[in-house]
């Protein structure tokens, strides 16, 4: 049978699918094709008609959630061109805001996914809580998502000592609720059924697929780029790298939840020891920088995301180009998504898994799934998934 | 208008369902419109549903410039929707284009391709926006001005 399940991308959550073909054999999943084209707009090509400072806003918008990790690898980017660093204040100033959306991010995806396995109370609680962590940000960087903080040469303002005071207050409330939401995820049987022994990625897999990030620490791969080549001050600041060996989608939960622990002691001790001095460099707004040619690596909240530019001396790159974490991991779904030997993945497991590396993916496809021993055709939207998914596992059990 | 059609106006504004569609947002007016819906903004105290399907929604709210390859497909959403239907322009890519001006992948505006009924600038949208423009809309559907 040849199905053909389009999934649009309006759901209202989960906004940015993408095509992934998968080959059943019933219910069991025999092979999968991933792609990933939809949402192209040109950026990169329009990052080469644009002066350096007007790149930065557009580098920002590449994805609204990463956008504190896009900026800063574009800022680093173009330092390492012109051959400056930013002063010390600005690098623990642009930790701080860097920890903070990852926060944002990993509480979002949290809601999101527990939205997905159909746990609707914990996705509203997520998204409560995430809701002071945006206060946070619009009052260090004057806006709520996109933040348009670092800049070229340093961030854009300073930390009032007020905002200081607020932002303990508020990593207190947000430690304090993920210990309580720690609890819950270990107690509720309907997650562990869900998420335990699903999708499961070896650590060899992982490493042979470039998978990157929370969703690489998941498969007991200690690996950071803030540990493996500091960039902003990380080198000052301690920090312990999360791993988890079951290498499922719960070890994936598990990462993330502890990640955030840990972005909200670093950003204590940013608070603690920060510098004084000045946040950014004089440079002026419209500058050219020596040619060349410059690559900068930031661990986004998704994992490793990689800039590259070359110069040639104008006001303008010559060319630039952006690797961005999903498109590392989409490939270790193609592995997580097929059955072989006794690891069994149904269509049911599909949003788990998908979801599982937080895919941010700016560009929408759909799903098709495909059976060649019969022949009909069915159309299904997302939401039906995700329904057929609730059902299915529940009666598996 | 009659009494009826007073009655169907007055319900239709009681609760508007929305369809969000991504056409190219780089995400962020998503969240914020995502947001919309979680506990501190909850549109749902206005009636507001997002629904995942074009044909059980009133309202579209399209984010992001218009892509080439989304264009057919927000046609064909907005032709599957029912009538009467209306289109929020979120954001300031769906408005004018945004920061995505001048790229050779997208259309300067949405509403070169669908006709569009109230415009939410910022970049991203705030909630609070959204919430507005949705009042004002179901206020002038209620009135009948749209
Ligand atoms: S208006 Fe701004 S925030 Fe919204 S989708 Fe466009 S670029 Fe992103």
């Amino acid at each position: 049978m040849s199905f053909e399940i389009p999934i649009g991308p309006q759901h209202p959550i989960h906004v940015e699918p993408l095509m992934l073909r998968l080959t059943v054999e019933g219910e069991l999943i025999v092979d999968v094709d991933v792609d990933v084209s939809y949402i192209h707009k040109g950026i990169e090509k329009a990052l080469e008609t644009r002066p350096y400072i007007q790149g930065l806003y557009l580098v920002e918008r590449i994805c609204g959630i990463c956008n504190a990790a896009h900026s800063l690898c574009y800022c680093l980017n173009i330092e390492q061109l012109l051959g400056k660093e930013a002063p010390p204040r600005a690098k623990y100033l642009r930790i701080i805001v860097e920890e903070l959306s990852r926060i944002h991010s990993h509480l979002l995806w949290l809601g999101h996914y527990f939205h997905t396995l159909g746990f609707e109370t914990l996705f509203m609680y997520f998204w409560r809580d995430r809701e002071r962590v945006m206060d946070m940000l619009e009052l260090i960087t004057g806006n709520r998502v996109i933040t348009s903080y670092n800049t070229i040469g340093g961030v854009r303002r300073d930390l009032a000592p007020e905002a200081e005071q607020n932002l303990r207050r508020a990593l207190d409330y947000i430690e304090e609720r993920m210990r309580y939401y720690e609890k819950v995820i270990d107690s509720e049987p309907t997650i562990l059924a869900r998420t335990q022994g699903v999708g499961i990625l070896k650590p060899e897999d992982a490493v042979k697929m470039g998978a990157v990030g929370p969703h690489l620490r998941a498969s007991r791969i200690k690996h950071d780029i803030r540990l493996d080549d500091p960039y902003s001050g990380h080198d000052e600041v301690p920090f312990n790298v999360v791993t988890w060996d079951t290498c499922d989608c719960y070890a994936r939960i598990k990462v993330r939840v502890r990640e955030v622990y840990e972005c909200v002691n670093m950003i204590r001790y940013a608070l603690d020891h920060i510098p004084s001095g000045d946040y950014r460099l004089k440079i002026p707004s419209f500058f050219k920088t020596p040619p060349g040619e410059s690559l900068a690596r930031v661990e986004a909240p998704r994992g490793e995301l990689v800039h590259y530019s070359i110069s040639d001396g104008g006001e303008k790159p010559y060319r630039y180009r952006v690797r961005t974490p999903t498109l590392a991991n989409l490939l270790s779904v193609t592995e997580m998504l097929r059955s072989r030997g006794d690891y069994e993945v149904y269509i049911a497991d599909v949003p788990a898994i998908l979801g599982g590396i937080d895919p941010c993916i700016c560009c929408s496809a759909r799903i098709v799934i495909t059976d060649e021993a019969r022949r009909r055709r069915m159309t299904m939207t997302l939401d039906d998934i995700i329904r057929l998914s609730r059902e299915r596992r529940v009666e598996k059990r | 208008m009659g009494i009826a059609e007073k009655l169907v106006r007055k319900c239709r504004a009681r609760s508007p369902w929305i369809l969000l569609f991504d056409t190219g947002a780089c995400n962020a007016c998503d969240l914020e419109i995502a947001a919309c819906l979680t506990p501190r903004y909850d549109v749902e105290r206005f009636g507001v549903l997002a629904r995942g399907s074009p044909r059980h929604a009133d309202i579209l709210v399209v984010t992001g410039p218009v892509t080439r390859q989304a264009r057919d497909r927000l046609i064909r959403i907005y032709e599957q929707m029912p009538e009467p239907k209306y289109v929020v322009a979120a954001g300031t890519c769906a408005t004018s284009g945004g920061v995505y001006w001048g790229c050779y992948n997208t259309y300067p505006s949405l509403d070169s391709i669908i006709p569009v009924h109230a415009y939410v600038s910022g970049c991203p949208v705030k909630p609070e926006a959204i919430l507005k423009a949705i009042s004002i809309l179901v206020e002038k559907i209620e009135r009948g001005e749209v």
